[in-house]
């Protein structure tokens, strides 16, 4: 039984693993969408988000996307992510929703002053809450994948969440084949990650595959930034308070995650292509969510924000 | 092996194209954390390179804290995953891992081994195509491995390496390995494990995982990682490719009206333009216009891709249907010999309303009876009333309408199914259909001429089940007597099924446990749909404690048809009036599993009436149900 698969007789053929999670992905946006009444995809521009937005694209082509978009905005979004998403909602014809925290704004809540844990909180765990109830949506999909962090890896892909949109881990349902239960009592809302096998390196050769447009912060560039604490960190705009003897110097970098910039470590890179981002990646020895600050605290401080509510 | 990083280095370009044609393996490791299980995935990973560098800082800061290699880096705190389960130092849940090498990608569900997991066991083993299996080279095949390859078999899976594991404990003795394989094999036979592999492994050392090892010149097979990126699997997938057409259709894809399309993931077999379908389980005929792909057509689909179908006919079919290859059709049944697996706390009971998912259709279902319940453990088969957490039972299933399948073993995506409380919601079990019951199959329902509608047309009202429900003592009894006296008066044909009367004869082979309550409720609901449907109003007074069966006898009628009352007296109330001493006795002891003592009513949360009985006399209320059965067009 040592036959090279390619060599594989009968009435079935194999298909690569690319097609297969694809396949496996698009069969988890029609479930969710056939057994909910109200589904909304989160979106954040990042690549997660560009694959996701793609395949349920697919899921449903010729048709058009049966739900809208839901970006949940902290206001200190890379420029070139908002002119991406807006780019991205104009040519592709979806319907994309904005929320931003009306709080946050009124107290003006930056991630300087207020601090990183208080900063996500409030934009975007309470945000997303927010918009959630404000429409009524009872199925919201995100992009995030079972690699991504060790709480993770046991997450289901439809996962179920209070009235106050708590996760429990004793409360998850049991998924066995492609069979998913989608059923919530009144106020419960359901979770549904359709990425939940793909790895980052999946993420990268299907993009490429694809040949999708991504936020050109993903390739390097000669970029304005200072290094704090260890870590680079692009100079965005001028909101960005200064310290004393910090002055932006112009780096070649590029970004392995996209969200608030002040929260977003850079690495430096000449990667100016898709490929040579992937050959990176693969010599790469940092994992991805080392770029993203809030993973920081502790080594189980993922999965006490997914308790709280953040995605 | 090569990793992904050794390619990385040459044309970017094809490297890529390579990697993107490369296929997937998805297998499930069974073993405890004592055989080396979390250490051998966790060496899998870093083998493959997948372990970054700030992760070995974490996991060298673990290892320190918690490990239990004496500060060693201990790499089974790689795969430990939440914090409350490192915390207790075992795996309480099903984690999926990803690594990859040139030729595959590999996905693992990890499944802590304990005889209490056999529901994350059977979770993981549904989407695996392979079963990795440990056993400890010093204990040989345990209870725990014939129960792994038991669960493995059960879920369909014919392809399993057993990896000899801490073989350095034993000096690499050739004639340990030798011994627990023949073991092994002999057993597996048994099980229908077709496709078996040995390796002599250390998880600890890396021997055999991926290099071979220098301790065991004797043993000339593939190493673990060798053998993994070849094998093609027997059973799971491959069976379901191998067999004939099927698609459950997920979704209707009608943007406008010159496009109709049946979405769907092909679940078995392959389809072409040209193909003559089958849609089940109404039976109609087409055939397969186009395959719609992203950016053109396909030439074919096959099993495992998601697709969209058109068919050259303007035939009905919707979500919960299955398309089949029209010569090699699926059966349609409602009733069913099946493998159940039950994963909730609250037992499985005989008789209790259910809801049953198979591929995209969710239908009603009871099990009628239990035939055996396995152990699994020694895998003797014993007697059982209801099934417990974790338990298997061989059971006979029961539809509220025909579903098509296939037997669990010639795919498992049209014979596999989950079971969904109909109150909580959750999965509450998964099975395995084996076989269609022929009783039910050639038990066909007698097309009669004279109808509902005739006999409402001659009684000169419509039918309805007016379903009283209260804790006993609440005046269900009193309003239903005064209800149907006043109807009759009205020129109306009526019955009255009252709980006690019933339990004299109808239901008298049955006690007050949870299961013959389920009984005498589904026949109760079973004898007011046949009166409904010679045209009674059926006036239905019973405690039914449980909205599960109250909700399943209301499925039996039309919508319109079902008045759910709630007599609601306070149970002090109820207690303090106890017009037939029941109250005094269940407290005394006397009487067990008394609805509101020491068994619970669970009161309707929407029910069509309510009824105060501490602010309504019974004569207002039968007013109230009159005025009611007025507005909904009974009378």
């Amino acid at each position: 039984m040592t036959a090279d698969i390619s060599t594989r007789t009968g009435r079935g053929a194999a298909i690569g693993h690319l097609e297969r999670l694809e396949a496996e992905s698009i069969h988890i946006l029609r479930e969710a969408v056939a057994e909910s009444d109200r589904p909304v995809m989160l979106y954040s521009m990042g690549k997660d988000s560009t694959v996701m937005l793609h395949l349920a694209r697919k899921a449903f082509h010729p048709g058009r996307l049966p739900f809208p978009l839901l970006h949940v905005d902290t206001t200190w979004k890379f420029r070139e992510m908002i002119e991406f998403r807006d780019r991205t909602a104009r040519e592709l014809d979806v319907e994309l929703l904005v929320h931003r925290n009306p709080e946050c704004v009124e107290l003006g809540i930056d991630p300087f002053t207020h601090g990183s844990s208080v900063h996500t909180d409030m934009w975007k765990t309470q945000g997303l809450k927010q918009a959630l109830d404000a429409h009524g949506f009872d199925l919201a999909f995100g992009g995030a994948r079972r690699d991504e962090e060790k709480s993770r890896a046991k997450e289901r892909v439809f996962s179920i969440r209070s009235a106050q949109h708590r996760w429990d881990p004793k409360r998850q349902r049991p998924e066995l084949w492609r069979l998913y239960n989608a059923r919530t009592a009144p106020g419960e809302s359901v979770r549904v990650f359709p990425l939940s096998n793909w790895t980052e390196l999946d993420i990268w050769l299907y993009i490429h595959r694809e040949n999708l447009p991504i936020v050109p912060l993903y390739l390097a560039a000669p970029r304005p930034v200072v290094e704090r604490d260890g870590t680079l960190v692009m100079v965005d705009d001028d909101r960005f308070p200064l310290r004393p003897g910090e002055r932006p110097e112009l780096r070649d970098v590029r970004f392995r995650t996209l969200g608030c910039y002040p929260l977003t470590g850079a690495v430096e890179s000449t990667a100016g292509t898709l490929p040579a981002v992937i050959r990176e990646m693969l010599l790469a020895t940092t994992s991805e969510r080392q770029g993203r600050m809030i993973d920081h605290d502790s080594s189980a401080s993922m999965e006490r924000k997914k308790q709280e509510g953040y995605f | 092996m090569a990793t992904p990083t050794s390619a990385a280095l040459g044309d970017i370009e094809e490297y890529l194209r390579g990697h993107e044609r490369k296929d997937l393996l998805r297998l499930i490791t069974c073993g405890s954390v004592d055989d080396g299980k979390s250490t051998l995935i966790g060496r899998l990973l870093y083998e493959s390179h997948l372990v970054f560098e700030d992760q070995l800082a974490a996991l060298e800061a673990d290892s320190a804290r918690s490990g239990t290699r004496g500060g060693d880096l201990d790499l089974a705190l790689l795969v430990d995953g939440l914090a409350a389960e490192r915390e207790q130092g075992i795996t309480i849940d099903v984690a999926y891992r990803f690594f990859t090498t040139d030729k595959r990608k590999f996905i693992v569900a990890d499944t802590p081994g304990h005889e209490q997991y056999t529901r994350n066991m059977v979770t993981g083993a549904s989407t695996a195509d392979l079963a990795v299996i440990l056993v400890d080279a010093r204990k040989g095949v345990l209870t725990q491995t014939r129960r792994h390859s038991y669960l493995v078999s059960l879920l369909g899976i014919r392809s399993v390496v057993l990896a000899v594991n801490k073989l350095d404990l034993v000096g690499y003795d050739q004639g340990v390995f030798d011994g627990i394989c023949r073991e092994y094999r002999e057993f597996a036979a048994e099980l229908g494990l077709t496709d078996v592999t040995c390796v002599p492994t250390s998880a600890l050392n890396g021997d055999n995982i991926v290099d071979r090892s220098p301790h065991t010149p004797w043993y000339t097979g593939p190493t673990l990682m060798g053998h993994l990126e070849t094998v093609v699997p027997a059973g799971g997938e491959t069976a379901a490719a191998e067999g004939p057409f099927r698609m459950p259709v997920q979704y209707v894809n009608r943007p406008d009206s010159d496009f109709r399309g049946f979405s769907g993931t092909v679940a078995g077999g392959t389809v072409r333009p040209g193909d003559p379908v089958r849609v089940l389980p109404a039976g109609t005929t087409s055939t397969v216009d186009r395959v719609v792909g992203w950016d053109r057509d396909l030439d074919e689909a096959v099993t495992g891709q998601a697709v969209t179908l058109t068919l050259t006919d303007e035939i009905d079919a919707s979500r919960g249907d299955l398309l089949c290859a029209a010569r090699e059709p699926a059966a349609v049944a409602d009733r069913f010999a099946a493998h159940l697996v039950w994963m909730a706390e609250a037992p499985l009971v005989p008789g209790r309303p259910y809801l049953v998912k198979s591929g995209t259709r969710t239908v009603g279902a009871t099990v009628a009876r239990i035939d055996h319940v396995v152990d699994v453990n020694t895998l003797e088969r014993g007697p059982g009333t209801e099934l417990g957490l974790n338990a298997i039972g061989h059971c006979e299933l029961v539809l509220d309408q025909p579903i098509a399948h296939d037997p669990y073993d010639d795919n498992r995506h049209t014979g596999g199914f989950i079971v969904i409380d109909r109150l909580t919601r959750t999965t509450v079990g998964a099975g395995m259909l084996r076989a269609p019951l022929r009783a039910a199959g050639d038990l066909h329902w007698q097309a009669v001429d004279v109808g509902k509608a005739e006999r409402a047309a001659r009684n000169g009202h419509r039918p309805c089940v007016v379903w009283l429900t209260g804790l006993s003592g609440s005046g269900k009894s009193t309003i239903a007597n005064l209800l149907e006296k006043r109807l009759h008066a009205l020129g109306k044909r009526t019955y009255l099924l009252d709980g006690d009367n019933v339990r004299h004869g109808l239901c008298r082979d049955l006690g007050f446990g949870e299961a013959d309550r389920a009984e005498n409720i589904r026949r109760v609901a079973e004898v007011a749909a046949l009166m409904t449907d010679a045209g009674l109003i059926t006036v239905v007074s019973f405690i039914s404690p449980f909205r599960a069966e109250r909700d399943f006898a209301r499925g039996r009628v039309a919508a319109d048809e079902f008045c759910e009352v709630y007599v609601d007296t306070p149970l002090a109330v109820a207690e303090a009036r106890d017009p037939k001493g029941l109250y005094r006795r269940a407290r005394a002891g006397e009487i067990r599993d008394f609805t509101g003592i020491d068994s619970p009513y669970e009161a309707p949360t929407r029910p069509d009436v309510r009824i105060d009985t501490t602010a309504c006399a019974p004569e207002e209320a039968v007013e109230v149900l009159v005025a009611k059965l007025g507005e909904m067009g009974v009378l």
